[in-house]
């Protein structure tokens, strides 16, 4: 028996992603499948009973929902979580403040105040609290009356309160931090949003789709005044667009602090201007990249003078004190004023802020830009080299609405190619996919999330941490690097063995609820032997099949 | 067909004993086809993140306009007292931190390029080091590294191009299978027992096998080398430094010949805006750093021994720093800077590139050393004439490669 069902399974992968077969797309997907196969690709992962929800509302209804966010109650154990992390909710300005750059006081040699800890603490305490193993650590935190945990933060050295991060709760770990790094907040609270919405937002959709825009439209925190920007950036430009029309999201990035220092458009200077000051000039990084990467796509028929002629339509898109957080300014006098002619459209000569609204609508209305956000949502969410047949059709809704990216969806979602054989697991999870889905496939509650965001980055993926404006690839091939798979199995037996900080796996059996392919592929490498539920969890996530989607 | 001797070879290994010598193994699995095995030639690049001071580290001290430019940070002439610069050739000098250079420099082993850069203005560092790993300075949207590009496209050894550190450097990415670990010792299913299934699983999973098959030879390789026991030849002290060890860590992957091509690593903390010098040239941020980057170089060449003579290895920083001190004993953002090319077919002993020097009207922007030679040319060079490429092209597209003649 065991055998037959090994066969089967090889027979089923084989005739999956990578064979050339032609007719897979046209192939429809048995309908026991389907709702396995909209959860794995319109959310993070299935949650234990997520099957059976999804089989009683039905499929159809089911996506209709999640592409109607506004309609799902969201989650208030989320909301709960994302309330304290405060650099989500502030402007920029108010961060920089708040959160700046070096520690106000002495930290680095810690010791805040002329308290000793050892007058907060009994000898065996602090003992504990220097060698215990981390639960008896956990406890002896637990048992502090909350005053005085918050008197031995300030009193411990640096390092001694860093090891405490896993063991406090958030607002506690907000003390120790502003304490020790200040700075490291916003990036913290970024990663941790981000894995937490994931984990548990009811509009898994439009979640997945906000990591999409943000990563088309990529921005990096690392970029100097970027750390205090990037929070806003994501709320205000990129997570009220992603179900809106591509122009008003163009338009939100492109306006947007932290897009125009990313791409250097803040210093941009028509040429006229930049006379006497060698150190400006034209800057094309954004135009080039608005081009290449934000619309047209770099096949999409510009040349090196429409990136001159865009980036001089954009000269005088700046920043108010980008250092300081400031907001979005057009100034008038680095404007260059002359006439130019993009993509064959002619820009004439004395406009000022809009004649880069006038690019940002020509480019929008591009057929090349149907085709090139088509494709690259095709790409997401159907598979590595998607019909074009299917990318035509999205595309072609994309321009009969105006860019209704709610409509393009839709589209997609209701082809055959998206239903199709072709489509089914034929995409490599990324890594933060990968571990978010873990962590919801083992019912795990995570109270702390920076871990494994460490965990994601090892994994070749830092969060808002991508240098390049491509954004992470969404090719499957790019993944399948070694360091990547040592890591993935490494991840997965992690988390099954409840050795993630901050991450704690339900006692549940993943095995028994693995797939048919999953439990023979596991059956099939065990050989025989049972190891014990942890280990076999850890396979089950470890698995090929976990690491598709 | 190598990996898959070599799987063979190491299983067998693994089966034998812990002290079985990866040398013989993977000299073994490399004789393909009766032929004797090859040794590699073995480039090893090496990025010093943050923009190194340049003059400082390789000072002209021929040049007056050095010691006008910086009257409280300069390092003094030549004079022997360990708190000068150690003389090269009559104009330039080590810092006097890089004394264990010295010796290599003179036997001919170490090249210097100076005033060397990238034509980019940029003085981001995030740019700059963006445009110097790609390989195409001024161009963002490379996806991948030049020294990916670098790697020949046989795919000779699953441990070909490693990376020591926690992720795979920019100059590292693309299409070439290659490993990044912190350390040897991160390099493996930590959970053992799990180890053999997954192996199991993925070798039967139609778009992952091939990937795995090279993962799991190359953990078995380096468990391996891992195994069997190292210590430096020749007397050679590594620092205790997290460099120092990744430079150990590099020798040990070449002296065990399991196929290694190119390797990367990188060392930080040279954006020394504030008391770049300390009280003395020997002493403050970057004379530490120095110490630790000579000792660390001079350690893996007096490790390396004879094998030197396939090896390269190659320096590099985004960016320079301005010719003139700033109000704070450090200095900011600049342009040219040097790099160091050290190896046993290294025509060492010189100071390469055209000196543009400093007075104030040859300075790049008025400010900075300018570039009179294009990081790619020697880069380039490494690629043709090190590694055995037919043309620079595919690594450096759209640059004309100019041969400094750095390698015999």
């Amino acid at each position: 028996m065991r055998n037959l069902i090994v066969l089967t399974v090889l027979g089923s992968l084989a005739a999956a992603p990578t064979s050339p077969d032609a007719h897979r797309f046209e192939r429809k997907l048995p309908a026991v499948r389907m709702e396995e196969h909209a959860l794995s690709r319109l959310t993070f992962g299935a949650r234990p009973g997520d099957l059976q929800a999804i089989h009683k509302l039905g499929v159809k209804k089911w996506v209709d929902l999640q592409l109607d966010p506004q309609r799902i109650p969201e989650n208030p154990a989320l909301e709960a979580k994302l309330k304290p992390l405060e650099t989500l909710w502030m402007t920029p300005a108010d961060a920089v403040l708040r959160y700046p750059r070096r520690p106000a006081a002495k930290a680095d040699g810690g010791g805040e105040t002329d308290i000793a800890p050892s007058t907060l603490l009994t000898p065996e305490q602090l003992r504990t609290l220097r060698r215990g193993a981390p639960d008896d650590k956990r406890r002896l935190i637990a048992s502090l009356p909350p005053d005085t945990l918050g008197r031995l933060i300030e009193a411990l050295p640096r390092g001694g309160r860093q090891q405490l991060l896993t063991l406090v709760s958030e607002s506690d770990r907000r003390k120790i931090l502003l304490l020790n790094a200040p700075r490291s907040i916003p990036n913290h609270d970024l990663a941790q949003g981000k894995i937490l919405r994931a984990v548990y937002s009811e509009r898994q959709l439009a979640e997945v789709l906000a990591d999409f825009w943000f990563n088309h439209f990529n921005v990096n925190l690392d970029k100097g005044a970027d750390r205090y920007l990037v929070a806003a950036y994501e709320r205000d430009a990129i997570r009220p667009g992603v179900l809106g029309r591509f122009r008003d999201l163009l338009g939100a990035a492109a306006r947007n602090p932290a897009m125009l220092f990313y791409l250097d458009n803040w210093q941009s200077v028509a040429p006229s201007q930049a006379r006497g000051n060698r150190r400006r000039g034209l800057n094309e990084n954004y135009a080039r990249e608005l081009l290449e990467l934000h619309t047209l796509g770099v096949d999409g028929g510009y040349t090196q003078k429409d990136i001159v002629e865009v980036a001089r339509c954009f000269t005088g898109w700046t920043i108010r004190t980008p250092r300081l957080g400031g907001g979005f300014e057009f100034n008038e006098r680095i404007h260059d004023k002359g006439e130019k002619v993009v993509l064959g459209v002619t820009i004439p000569a004395g406009g000022g802020m809009e004649d880069g609204e006038r690019v940002l609508d020509i480019l929008a209305r591009h057929p090349a830009t149907a085709r090139f956000i088509s494709r690259k949502l095709a790409i997401r969410f159907v598979a590595d080299d998607p019909p074009q047949k299917l990318v035509d059709r999205m595309a072609k809704t994309f321009t009969s609405t105006g860019g209704n990216l709610r409509a393009v969806m839709r589209t997609m979602l209701q082809s055959k190619e998206f239903w199709s054989e072709g489509a089914w697991r034929a995409k490599l999870k990324t890594p933060f996919e990968m571990a978010v889905s873990a962590v919801r496939a083992s019912g795990a509650q995570v109270d702390y999330a920076f871990p494994l965001a460490n965990q994601i980055a090892q994994l070749g993926q830092p969060l808002y941490r991508k240098m390049e404006p491509t954004g992470y690839s969404a090719a499957s091939v790019d993944w399948l690097n070694s360091a990547s798979l040592v890591g993935r199995m490494n991840l997965a037996a992690a988390l099954a063995h409840n050795r993630i900080p901050g991450v704690s796996a339900a006692d549940i059996d993943l095995y028994a609820s693995a797939s048919r392919e999953t439990r023979a592929s596991v059956d099939r490498a065990a050989e025989g032997n049972r190891p014990d539920r942890a280990t076999l969890n850890g396979l089950v996530l470890g698995s090929p099949e976990f690491q598709r989607r | 067909m190598f990996s898959r001797r070599l799987l063979l070879k190491s299983s067998a290994l693994a089966m034998f004993a812990e002290g079985a010598a990866p040398g013989w193994l993977a000299r073994a699995a490399g004789l393909s086809d009766g032929q004797p095995s090859r040794r590699r030639k073995v480039l090893v690049a090496i990025f010093q993140r943050g923009a190194v001071d340049g003059l400082n580290m390789v000072v002209p001290y021929g040049e007056a306009d050095y010691y006008a430019l910086r009257p409280g940070i300069a390092i003094p002439r030549p004079a022997g007292d360990g708190e000068s610069a150690i003389d090269l050739d009559g104009f330039f000098g080590l810092h006097p931190s890089l004394a264990p250079l010295k010796p290599i420099f003179a036997d001919r082993r170490l090249a210097i390029v100076h005033a060397a850069g990238s034509p980019d203005p940029t003085r981001s560092h995030f740019d700059a080091q963006d445009y110097m790993e790609s390989g195409t300075p001024g161009r963002k949207s490379t996806a991948d590294g030049w020294l990916n590009r670098a790697l020949p496209d046989s795919k000779a050894s699953p441990v070909q191009a490693v990376n020591i550190g926690a992720n795979l450097a920019r100059s590292l990415r693309g299409p070439h299978n290659a490993i990044a670990m912190s350390s040897l010792a991160d390099f493996q299913v930590r959970d053992v027992r799990s180890a053999s299934s997954f192996e199991a699983m993925y070798g039967a999973d139609p778009l992952m096998a091939a990937p795995a098959r090279e993962t799991f030879e190359a953990l078995r390789v380096i468990e391996a080398v891992r195994r069997s026991p190292y210590a430096p030849a020749n007397q050679a002290v590594y620092p205790s430094s997290r460099f120092g060890q990744s430079m150990e860590q590099i020798a040990r992957l070449i002296k065990a010949d399991c196929g290694l091509e190119v390797a990367f690593t990188e060392l930080g903390g040279w954006d020394t805006h504030v008391n770049e010098v300390g009280a003395k040239p020997s002493a403050g941020q970057l004379a530490n750093l120095l110490a630790d980057f000579g000792q660390a170089l001079a350690a893996f060449h007096s490790d390396m021994g004879d094998r030197m003579s396939d090896v390269a290895v190659v320096t590099m920083s985004e960016f320079g720093r301005t010719a003139r001190e700033n109000g704070n004993r450090g200095t900011d953002h600049g342009h040219g800077n040097a790099m160091f090319v050290m190896g046993g077919q290294v025509r060492g002993g010189k100071v390469y590139g055209e000196w543009p020097g400093l007075t104030p009207a040859k300075l790049y922007e008025g400010r900075d050393l300018a570039v009179t030679t294009d990081f790619r040319d020697v880069l380039g060079e490494l690629t043709v004439r090190h590694l055995g490429a037919s043309s620079p092209d595919r690594v450096f597209p759209d640059h004309r490669q100019r041969f400094c003649n750095l390698i015999a």
